[in-house]
């Protein structure tokens, strides 16, 4: 049973840290800001999902999990809403899909 | 292991200290120094501190990056490129730099457990917090009690800078024009037109504040005290402001609140001092306020603790009122 525990934890550890690490790789990689808003809140719901939950497996029935349930559930509450709020506004500020990212027009100029 | 995250921490801490030098954009400096200050509170609890990792993350990455970007508002956005003598300033960093890495050799070992600062004050304080205080919190102990005065300076420190703000930035500007407050009017409404982070973050504010009040009273046992539970209070109302717009914030909590706040927290500290006297004890020795020393101590911490957390919710909420006022009027 703790062999079967040790096993899942570590799959559910392993597959969040791999979607932390394409919604860092998509947040730099992707050609725009609403592109990259979507890759990069990948990390927040997939990522911080499975890792907490692969964290409360090694926790076990205990006070820990039920405080690392709590942290998932303002993750899962947070996370999305500053995404949310943060596409709003860029659309607000005028930035239109497809345009290019201003940081990276201020290279070129 | 723990010390491969600690290289990692402090090779990242080193990374945004040169994005924030390198970047010209005052915004993305804001976001890079509250950056900095999560990585902080990180190394911190790395090092076994969690109180001060509690309170660099709340002040450092929560309730600064919200003043420098309400500070930001009434600015421009971006760094204006100065003449600066370039070679003057390096020398004076280098040659500062390689006195420091000196000064490091003089050093006790990462983690010694001889070294000076371990073998000092601390034994003495481990040792006597338990027959003397009798709470598990020794930082608690240390803040509250054994160094009472410095804890008392710091609060007046921070009711100084308050004050200080409010004298630069607290006077209302003679042209508030109606035409002008009814064009401002719209920025007034803060996000009441943004339904999802508003029905969240409605949501999640007396959850803020409750754990505030969980870090303020709960300090004698776990990390925390007055100077966390403070700045979570005040991020959950700032949280509110922007939320609901600074009018209304104000009319839940109006300034003389605030004011009240600023002062009653110091005060309250100050009287638990003289309340001391006034029993026959030193000021600030609670070891008089109740027939049992013990008990006298743990209900002078937890007054005084009390006294912090309200001055410095008093002192974050008036500095933000303050700029956002400001920003209401330019």
């Amino acid at each position: 049973m703790a062999v079967f525990l040790d096993v899942v934890s570590w799959l559910l550890l392993s597959l969040g840290g791999a979607f932390v690490f394409i919604g860092g790789v998509g947040a730099l990689r992707m050609p725009d800001l609403y592109t990259r808003i979507h890759a990069a809140s990948l990390t927040d719901t997939m990522g911080a999902s499975l890792i907490i939950a692969g964290i409360i497996l090694q926790a076990g029935a205990s006070l820990a999990s039920i405080k690392l349930a709590m942290i998932l559930l303002f993750l899962l509450l947070t996370s999305p809403t500053a995404t949310n709020a943060l596409a709003s506004a860029a659309l607000l500020a005028g930035m239109r899909p497809g345009e290019a990212i201003p940081w990276r027009q201020d290279r070129s100029e | 292991m723990i010390v491969l995250f600690g290289v990692f921490l402090l090779t990242l801490l080193v990374i945004t200290a040169l994005a924030i030098v390198r970047s010209e954009n005052l915004f993305v400096v804001v976001m890079l120094a509250g950056i900095f200050s999560l990585l902080m509170a990180a190394m911190f609890l790395i090092l076994d501190a969690p109180d001060v990792a509690l309170t660099e993350a709340a002040v450092g990455a929560g309730i600064s990056t919200v003043l420098f970007l309400a500070a930001l508002a009434l600015t421009a956005e971006r760094e204006r490129a100065g003449s600066t003598n370039r070679l003057l300033a390096l020398g004076v960093v280098a040659v500062t730099t390689l006195i420091v890495i000196y000064a490091t050799f003089d050093k006790p070992r990462f983690g010694d457990p001889a070294a000076p600062v371990h073998q000092h004050v601390a034994p003495w304080y481990l040792e006597r917090t338990p027959e003397a205080i009798d709470i598990p919190n020794v930082v608690t102990a240390i803040l509250g009690s054994f160094r009472g005065y410095d804890t008392l300076g710091e609060v007046f420190v921070v009711f100084t800078a308050g004050i200080g703000v409010l004298f630069l930035l607290g006077t209302r500007p003679r042209r508030n024009s109606r035409s002008v407050r009814v064009a401002l009017d719209e920025s007034d409404a803060g996000l009441r037109h943004y339904l999802i982070p508003r029905v969240v973050g409605r949501l999640l504010v007396p959850f803020i504040v409750l754990f505030g009040l969980y870090i303020q009273f709960h300090g004698e046992y776990g990390p925390g005290g007055g100077f966390q539970a403070g700045a979570i209070v005040a991020a959950g109302l700032i949280l509110y402001a922007l939320l609901e717009g600074e009018e209304q914030a104000l009319r839940v909590m109006p300034r003389w609140v605030l004011t009240g706040l600023v002062a009653g927290g110091a005060l309250l500290y100050g009287a638990v001092g003289i309340a001391g006297m006034l029993l026959g004890g030193n000021f600030l020795d609670y070891s008089v306020l109740a027939t049992d020393p013990i008990k006298g101590q743990q209900i002078g911490i937890l007054l005084i603790e009390t006294g912090v957390g309200i001055t410095v919710t008093g002192v974050l909420l008036s500095v933000f009122h303050a700029f956002a006022a400001r920003g209401r009027y330019l």
